[in-house]
């Protein structure tokens, strides 16, 4: 076994609709991974103050725990999760003196100089299974479904850590594999006002306000995320957004991973559309990707 | 000739090196383009341009910042940073002049103003960061 899998937080609890799917598609595919037997919260954001090296504890410790299973590669699906464990485990292969810095704070830990690559889901499909195999691997194909690619800020920056820098249209691909008709979409890389939807709701909603205007301009069928936080701002969310600004439609919000465990034909149950909101079930329906009863 | 005094408040000064500091970027490398501000989703929450926050900067202006509230605003979204020309990581700067104010043990979100739907309902990790990004 040398990849393993991160989860994280939120996919254990409120996301598992983001999870559940992705996990059984890969087994259906036939790409083998592991969840880490320990992990813990990687921060959720990555650290940018120089001085502040007691945030990088929590997400390097999650990779010393790869590291020790023999990985060579962990996996995450959530994107801020991806961002965080990623740009963290840059900042020991590059920083010699924080490395040091880190290894010697964590005594009770082996030392770690950046052994683990970390990848994203999306990257890990693409590049141990492909698009053709993936095209072909479809039962379900989601044919006439108009879907946004919604890359958010946390898979495409910084560059350094951007899952999109050797293929631009990672996500674009994917749909396509899925029979799926990815649209062009204006705000694919916008911030969706992320944690500021807790903090200021206001600016929040005004800004996921933007990000549904794009995808109503692009007379998208659906959304897909990758984020748990976008997923609240955009879906769970979605009620307010439309309420408060004029002129918006709703969208239905799906994680990429419910559309892969759809089009791969697995048990509809494993996509969690029931924690999708209704919007989700009724468009698959009306459009016969799954049966009624099933949802 | 009398010598003219600095309109710059030693005490603003040690906080714009502070930043300089805490960001690890120099903010006179900045031409004022504007491209920052052209990008960001939030800037029409803060007081004024980020632009205008990483000028007074460059004057070693540090009260203005915290007043227009950049800091907090600021998403950390990094489209700034990947369309600034002269390669300056602006939420880098933003951060360093938010940690100013939260290492003075002043909070910018309180838990109990959260509505109990939004406890309810949001992801662990839009409280972690809200908390990572806005507590001290
Ligand atoms: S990182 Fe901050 S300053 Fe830069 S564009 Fe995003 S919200 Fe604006
Ligand atoms: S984009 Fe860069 S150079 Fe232009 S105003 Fe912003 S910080 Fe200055």
């Amino acid at each position: 076994m040398t990849i393993g899998y991160y989860p994280g937080c939120t996919l254990k609890t409120k996301a598992a609709n983001l999870e559940v799917a992705a996990l059984a598609a890969l087994d259906h595919l036939g790409i083998e991974v592991a969840e880490l037997p320990r992990w813990n919260c990687c921060g959720a954001v990555f650290s940018l103050a120089t001085d502040d090296l007691i945030h990088q504890v929590a997400p390097v410790r999650n990779l010393i725990r790869a590291a020790e299973q023999g990985c060579d590669t962990v996996v995450t699906i959530c994107s801020q999760c991806y961002n965080t464990l990623a740009r963290a485990n840059r900042l020991v292969r590059e920083d010699a003196e924080k490395r040091d810095t880190l290894n010697r704070f964590m005594t009770e830990e082996p030392d770690y100089a950046g052994e683990v690559e970390v990848v994203h889901y999306l990257s890990l499909l693409r590049d141990r299974v492909g698009w053709e195999r993936l095209r072909a691997a479809v039962t379900n194909p989601l044919t006439g479904l108009r879907v946004a690619p919604f890359y958010g800020c946390t898979l495409v920056r910084p560059g350094d850590v951007a899952i999109d820098a050797v293929d631009p249209a990672i996500l674009e691909g994917f749909i396509a594999a899925l029979g799926a008709e990815p649209v062009s979409f204006t705000a694919a890389r916008e911030c969706c006002g992320s944690y500021q939807m807790i903090a200021h709701p206001e600016e929040g909603l005004r800004r996921a306000a933007k990000v549904i205007a794009a995808a109503n301009a692009s007379a998208a069928d659906a959304l897909i995320l990758s984020c748990p936080l976008c997923e609240y701002n955009l879906g769970t969310r979605q009620g307010d957004v439309v309420a408060a600004h004029d002129g918006l439609e709703h969208v239905p919000t799906f994680y990429f991973t419910q559309l892969l465990g759809v089009a791969l034909g697995l048990d509809p149950e494993l996509c969690r559309l029931d924690l999708s909101g209704p919007a989700a079930t009724t468009l698959l329906t009306e459009r016969k990707y799954i049966a009624a009863a099933t949802a | 000739m009398a010598s003219i005094p600095s309109p710059i408040h030693p005490e603003s000064l040690r906080a714009v090196n502070k930043i300089a500091e805490l960001s690890g970027q120099n903010v006179h490398e900045c031409m004022q383009c504007g491209t920052c501000s052209a990008v960001c989703p939030m800037v029409s929450s803060m007081g004024f341009t980020t632009r205008q926050g990483i000028h007074y900067l460059q004057f070693g202006q540090v009260e203005p910042v915290l007043q227009a509230r950049i800091g907090e605003f600021c998403a950390s979204c990094h489209t700034c940073v990947v369309r600034c020309p002269r390669g300056i990581d602006v939420p880098r700067v933003f951060e360093a002049v938010r940690q100013l104010v939260l290492r003075t043990n002043t909070d910018l979100v309180t838990l109990g103003d959260i509505p109990k739907d939004t406890l309810a309902e949001a992801p662990q990790i839009a409280f972690v960061s809200t908390f990572r990004k806005l507590t001290s």
